[in-house]
């Protein structure tokens, strides 16, 4: 065969097309990193979060403005905490190379339970009176208690005797949803506590705090959020401090900067588009007759704010962000991800660390299920009903792998939120559910996959 | 009288002469597997003892019982002459035992001061981990140890052979270790690196740390060690100074399992084949 010049690139391997498509592709990849790097932020975070804002453009833009509305906000905020929590905790089972399956039934029995202490146990065979302040306390310890009794059991179980997480958790699954319908046949029990109600973000519930009820209202949400600000501004800039010291290599400070002033905005941002959401006009009218107030024409405006569970979550974040990174059970539980036997070897009782993020993930499932419950105002026996495997999805997305020893708690939350975005999304363009199914499963499996080959091409 | 330079454990009262650690006896088996039988060796302070044989030959296993890895099954080991108990790694690291294994045992996906104070970090007064001063004790030692060492904030898998073994033998001395454990530390090194590993092992020798060194680089060990144990289908051939042999005898102990003065010249000539 004779070798023409123009025919030496001409034809192109079939394969090599979509290597082609990715170039691009990776191009900015390399170049986010490389700023990313500069910047010293978490790459993947940042991405997911652009993905997040490309996502609530992308529906905004397809509903026609119908995703971008304060109340569709408040909506998706609040629904996206139960897996955002549980997430949290999934993310520390996954790093250190276990899987908990069965989190969505331990939410179910622990509602439940939550349910049952508040309407039958406290009031009917105890006698507290209904309403009084005790009864939302101990309904929410008691489902505690029993999530992390749950979680020591699961976490004994794979730790000390050694049966595979995936199987002690799949059990768990069926034994903890089955347990459900022996406490009250299996009954629903509604309405929640009226204090109880709070936990979940519900509007009509009328509580002490606010006169919106499950949200914080106008003044506090503008508080938190300048705290939150404050929060970001001091954990940088201090970091930046003692690094400086001990004479460490230090982030630019235009970037500190910078951070600063993405980070606030945004979070300011959020809160005015919280508060511009006011209490729709049928619980405004309740709320005006209650308190005697007359309302003015066109009706009383009482903003929103944030909703209780969102700062449930943003507490919880904190809290376990810190955990995971700050404390030595963080570091075990990301070392055994990395290498079980140098963990041991270094002297480390890493049963006793895998024992604790199972309590951890109960306690953390127990926490979600009060707010859930709280949300659909009853205790149901369905509650949680595949949730284990948005958590899982979450934690992933999340930027969590699979292989252990990576992932983040925020990541997880973004995650969470990237999940629900996505479904809320699908029903303000009018999607069907099963459409919606094949969507999420197929954006689960693109993001992994996207990740994946990312990651490994541009090393 | 002390013999050990370094302060023994408050619960050990030192018996005089009596070498730093002496294991006596030990016998390890998996399932019917016979891995170590009835082996003695002991190590004095300031002594590197070379512990040889071929693949299999229970060196690892019987190493492993004085690290706290793997208990053995019957046996004695006494610390500056007193019976003492490592049921785990972290009774033989408060004996003042370290142990370098063969494979690092570094948690790849965590930065190098993560590894250095793995099990041992420093914490603030409220407790959280001080990542800062922690990352500054490891520079500091680290750099020592390696000038080439920058990379402390990345994950260990991304650093070189060289860096990573580094990081174990830098927290393994950095502790207060008396007995030190080496599980062939040059196994995967270049020439350069493991030239420094000697001049570590040297310098800790000087400084009064006795050192248990498993290798079956017959001219590492020959370069290093003050007494060499010998090895064989977990049975120990015998222990012989450095000075009196020579690398064919160390040998035909390693194969045939012969002491020195049952070695015939048939069987050195069979060395040679």
């Amino acid at each position: 065969m004779t070798q023409v010049a123009g025919e030496a690139q001409a034809p192109t391997p079939p394969q090599a097309a979509w290597k082609r498509a990715i170039g691009p592709l990776q191009v900015a990849f390399r170049a986010l990193r490389l700023g990313a790097r500069t910047m010293e932020i978490d790459f993947r975070l940042t991405g997911m979060i652009l993905a997040l804002i490309a996502i609530w453009v992308g529906f905004g833009y397809a509903s026609n403005g119908l995703f971008l509305t304060p109340r569709n906000f408040y909506d998706v905020s609040v629904q996206s905490v139960p897996v955002a929590i549980m997430a949290t905790g999934m993310v520390l089972i996954i790093v250190s190379r276990n899987i908990d399956l069965s989190v969505g039934a331990i939410m179910g029995l622990t509602a439940y339970v939550a349910a049952m202490t508040q309407r039958i146990w406290l009031t009917e065979n105890l006698h507290l009176a209904y309403g009084s302040w005790e009864i939302w306390i101990l309904a929410v310890l008691v489902a505690m208690a029993i999530g992390a009794l749950i979680g020591a059991i699961h976490g004994g179980l794979i730790a000390y005797v050694g049966i595979p997480s995936f199987i002690v958790t799949l059990g768990g699954w069926f034994i903890w949803r089955g347990l459900i319908f022996k406490i009250q046949q299996g009954q629903t029990i509604a309405p929640m506590d009226r204090n109880f109600a709070v936990i979940g973000g519900n509007l009509s519930s009328g509580s002490a705090i606010s006169s919106s009820g499950g949200a914080i209202g106008f003044w506090p949400t503008w508080i938190i959020a300048i705290l939150m600000c404050a929060g970001i501004a001091y954990a940088l800039i201090s970091s930046q401090r003692k690094r400086r010291e001990y004479g460490f290599p230090v982030r630019p400070r235009w970037a500190t900067v910078t951070l600063i002033g993405v980070g606030s905005a945004a979070i300011l941002y959020g809160a005015w588009v919280l508060n511009n959401y006011p209490l729709p006009p049928l619980l405004a009218t309740q709320y005006a007759t209650a308190h005697g107030i007359t309302e003015p024409a066109g009706g009383l405006i009482i903003p929103v704010g944030m909703a209780v569970p969102v700062l449930i979550l943003l507490g919880i974040t904190l809290v376990m962000g810190y955990l995971a990174t700050r404390r030595q059970f963080g570091r075990y539980v990301f070392a055994i991800g990395g290498n079980p036997e140098a963990v041991t070897l270094a002297g480390i009782n890493t049963k006793r660390i895998i024992l604790g993020t199972f309590v951890l993930m109960g306690i953390l499932c127990a926490i979600a299920a009060c707010v859930q419950a709280s949300r659909l105002d009853a205790g149901v026996t369905s509650t949680g009903t595949g949730y284990e495997l948005l958590v899982i999805a979450a934690a992933v997305v999340g930027g969590t792998s699979f292989a252990g020893g990576h992932g983040t708690i925020q990541g997880a939350v973004v995650g969470a939120v990237l999940m629900q975005s996505l479904k809320a999304g699908m029903v303000t363009i009018g999607l069907d559910s099963p459409m919606q199914d094949v969507a999420i499963g197929s954006v689960l499996v693109f993001v992994v996959g996207l990740d994946t080959i990312l990651q490994r091409r541009a090393k | 009288m002390n013999i050990a330079p370094i302060p023994a454990p408050a619960t050990a009262a030192t018996v005089a002469g009596a070498p730093l650690a002496e294991l006596r006896e030990i016998c390890v088996a998996f399932g019917g597997v016979h891995a170590v039988q009835n082996v003695t060796v002991d190590l004095r302070p300031g002594e590197v003892v070379g512990l040889v044989g071929g693949n299999g030959a229970g060196k690892t296993t019987l190493i492993r019982t004085l690290s706290g890895a793997h208990p053995a099954d019957s046996g004695e080991i006494l610390i500056d002459g007193q019976p003492v108990a490592i049921p785990n790694p972290r009774a033989a690291k408060a004996l003042g035992i370290e142990t370098i294994y063969q494979n690092l045992a570094l948690a790849e996906n965590v930065d190098a001061p993560a590894n250095f104070f793995l099990g041992r970090e420093l914490k603030t007064r409220t407790g959280s981990l001080d990542d800062a001063a922690m990352e500054s004790a490891t520079r500091k030692v680290l750099g020592r140890l390696n000038p080439n060492f920058k990379n402390f904030k990345t994950q260990v898998v991304s650093l070189s052979g060289g860096q990573r073994q580094a990081i174990a033998i830098g927290r393994a001395i950095h502790f207060n270790a008396r007995i030190l454990i080496m599980d062939e530390p040059t196994a995967a090194l270049g020439p350069a690196e493991t030239a420094q590993v000697r001049d570590v092992i040297k310098q800790l020798k000087s400084e009064g740390i006795g050192i248990f060194l498993i290798s079956h680089d017959i001219h590492d060990v020959f370069d290093l060690a003050d007494r060499i144990s010998v090895m064989l289908h977990g049975r120990l051939v015998g222990t012989v100074n450095k000075a009196e042999v020579t690398t064919d005898e160390v040998l035909a102990m390693i194969i045939m399992g012969k002491m020195p003065a049952e070695v015939t010249q048939k069987d050195l000539a069979k060395l040679h084949e």
